[in-house]
């Protein structure tokens, strides 16, 4: 998978966090103002994190609930209104809105309903790789020695494979390709990155004197982990697991481009299928595509806009 | 420098080994046999079967395959037979492997040349409009999955156009080698801009470009030589990784510009769960991807010359 984050995770140090107030905090007063107290005072003038959030949220509401947005069946096909039959751009959100496919599906339908493949895949593969590759990355970075070294060879095994070829042999052996199944490939080679990511910054955090404090005061490794490390490591995990989210729903696309995706109603689906009718229905694929670039285009605006709320340096 | 290099190479040992038994493992280990395969819907008889796969040593001990199987590729460079063809897997490799090279080592210049010439531009303008533009531009690229550029590109460049070959038939000609190539070359390409504006504009507060610049030299050599050597750093480390990344994506666009390389081969060996064929290949990537990753660590010490490998 590509890694945008490389060279700019570590500019969200964690020395610049306030080490008394390592849990997110409303910002109340001007004098003890956390991290999280200031990015989310950034954020909220920033038109772009507003614009993708907006995005986010229409796509959930899609998402749960197709039905407020169409009438359509994404399944039905009526032949007689086979791909010949032009989008109708004035009737807005009806079937024929932009035009059916080959088999005389509604486009809008299946747009609507296709969103369900792609926010699932995208949301589950991000929880599983942050939680897997954050427990690796925390306990290779707290431990060090030898413990590290075996969890980075791990890490290095997996990550030598190419993503794609990966999850391409993991999903050919399943013919029920649930989004599950789906979740389940992507993640099997996409925690590596977050395991990289998260171990960096524990390795940061550990030596910081709060946390040596916290060892001296006789604390227990979870509660040192997870109360004094954890806190202060997770804004460059939120950071690259936003934009991941926007590469697996890409990722999950190209797979159904390649036949080795999701079954049933899916962008990728059905940008495939219209990939081979461009040259006389353009609609059937473009219109799928728009929405796919837009989702992933919204998820990774905001990964960006959220890191530069939390780099101290671009304030 | 000469024990770096060789404790490199001995960590390289176990990650290749492992990486190799991983695909090896998921390759045989999951469900589907490629030489029931050979034999469509209608399914061979026992024995023929039980031959084939006895033939092909499919019927041992899963890791006593993998040993047999690498056995063969450092002892005699022999990465096995594919089951469908009967080649020896180096035979067809050596069909596609020039292919995919001309066509991901194009990608790799337009990447370098565009990814850097757009990074450095903005980086210079950080914070003007040009960087903005540069900024969204590069966004867009990165959220168009590259199956829908192609489709996209081939519509309207070759059919709508005809500027350009829809497929590629002659994959020594240049000219048709382009259009693939850009798409091959899109998002890695947006990624070297980025880091290259970002490591750009952070070194571009630098001491020594203050100082390179109050002692009078020219704007030209203070940004070619003073500012880009400092700040190769990172995109050097991404393109080092990228190669790998850009052998692996030739899967989509040479499927879509009707390529016979690597990529189309490796499909196949996926569909038809072709072991053999799928793991020499991976080997090979996998082989890239380390020597690509260890040239990059020397290339560290010759951009920065405080970092020395001792």
């Amino acid at each position: 998978m590509p890694d945008m984050t490389k060279s700019d995770t570590a500019t969200a140090e964690p020395d610049s966090v306030d080490a008394a107030t390592p849990a997110p905090q409303p910002a109340k007063s001007e004098k003890t103002r956390s991290l999280w107290g200031d990015a989310w005072q950034d954020l909220r003038r920033n038109k772009i994190f507003l614009i993708s959030s907006v995005l986010i949220v229409l796509l959930l509401l899609i998402t749960f609930f197709p039905g407020w947005f169409t009438s359509g069946n994404p399944a039905y096909g009526d032949l007689s209104k086979h791909y010949l039959q032009k989008p109708q751009l004035g009737k807005v959100f009806s079937t024929e809105w932009l035009g059916y496919d080959q088999q005389g599906r509604s486009v809008y339908a299946r747009l609507i309903y296709g969103a369900r493949a792609s926010i699932a895949v995208g949301f589950g593969t991000t929880f599983a790789v942050t939680i897997v590759g954050g427990l690796v990355g925390m306990i290779a970075g707290y431990f060090g020695g030898i413990v590290d070294s075996v969890l980075s060879r791990l890490v290095d095994v997996f990550f030598g494979i190419p993503f794609l070829l990966g999850t391409m042999v993991t999903l050919n052996s399943f013919p029920e390709r649930t989004a599950w199944v789906v979740i389940g490939a992507l993640s099997f080679f996409g925690w590596t990155q977050l395991a990289r990511v998260m171990r960096g910054a524990v390795i940061t955090t550990k030596q910081s004197d709060y946390v040596q404090a916290a060892k001296a005061l006789g604390a227990s490794t979870p509660r040192i982990l997870f109360r004094h490390i954890l806190p202060n490591t997770l804004a460059p995990v939120i950071v690259v697991a936003t934009i991941s989210l926007g590469v697996y729903i890409g990722s999950e696309a190209t797979l159904s481009f390649l036949g080795l995706g999701l079954n049933g109603v899916s962008w990728g689906n059905d940008i495939s299928d219209g990939g081979s009718s461009i040259r006389i229905a353009q609609w059937i694929m473009l219109y799928p595509s728009i929405m796919l670039t837009i989702t992933v285009l919204a998820f990774i605006m905001l990964g960006e806009a959220v890191r530069n709320a939390l780099d101290p340096k671009t304030r | 420098m000469g024990r770096y290099v060789a404790r490199r190479l001995l960590q390289m040992i176990p990650v290749f080994f492992g990486t190799t038994l991983l695909i090896f493992l998921m390759v045989y280990a999951l469900p589907g046999d490629p030489v029931r395969g050979l034999f469509g819907d209608k399914g061979g008889s026992p024995q023929v079967i039980a031959a084939l796969r006895h033939q092909y040593g499919l019927d041992q001990n899963i890791f006593v395959q993998y040993f047999n199987y690498m056995k063969g590729i450092i002892l005699h460079a022999d990465f096995g037979t594919q089951i469908a063809s009967g080649r020896p897997v180096t035979d067809v490799l050596g069909d596609a492997f020039p292919v995919t090279l001309r066509l991901g080592g194009f990608a790799f210049a337009i990447e370098i040349v565009l990814g850097v010439g757009l990074g450095v531009y903005a980086g210079l303008r950080a914070g003007r409009a040009a960087d903005t533009a540069v900024l969204l531009f590069t966004l867009l690229l990165i959220s168009v999955p590259v199956f829908v550029l192609g489709f996209i590109l081939q519509w309207i460049f070759a059919d709508e156009l005809q500027w350009l070959e829809p497929n590629v038939n002659d994959a020594s000609n240049y000219g048709q080698l382009l259009m693939p190539a850009i798409v091959l070359a899109t998002a890695s390409l947006a990624y070297v801009s980025r880091l290259t504006r970002t490591s750009i504009a952070e070194n571009m507060r630098a001491d020594y470009v203050r100082t390179a610049i109050a002692k009078g030299l020219p704007r030209r050599r203070v940004v070619t030589v003073h500012l880009m050597r400092n700040s190769m750093i990172p995109v050097v480390t991404y393109l080092g990784t990228d190669i790998g990344g850009l052998l692996g994506g030739a899967v989509i666009t040479e499927g879509i510009f009707n390529i016979q390389g690597i990529g189309g081969t490796i499909y196949q060996s996926i569909i038809r769960r072709e072991g053999t064929t799928l793991v020499g290949l991976v080997t090979i990537l996998v082989l890239v991807y380390l020597v690509a990753s260890l040239l990059v660590d020397l290339l560290y010490a010759v951009l920065d010359p405080r970092i020395r490998y001792a």
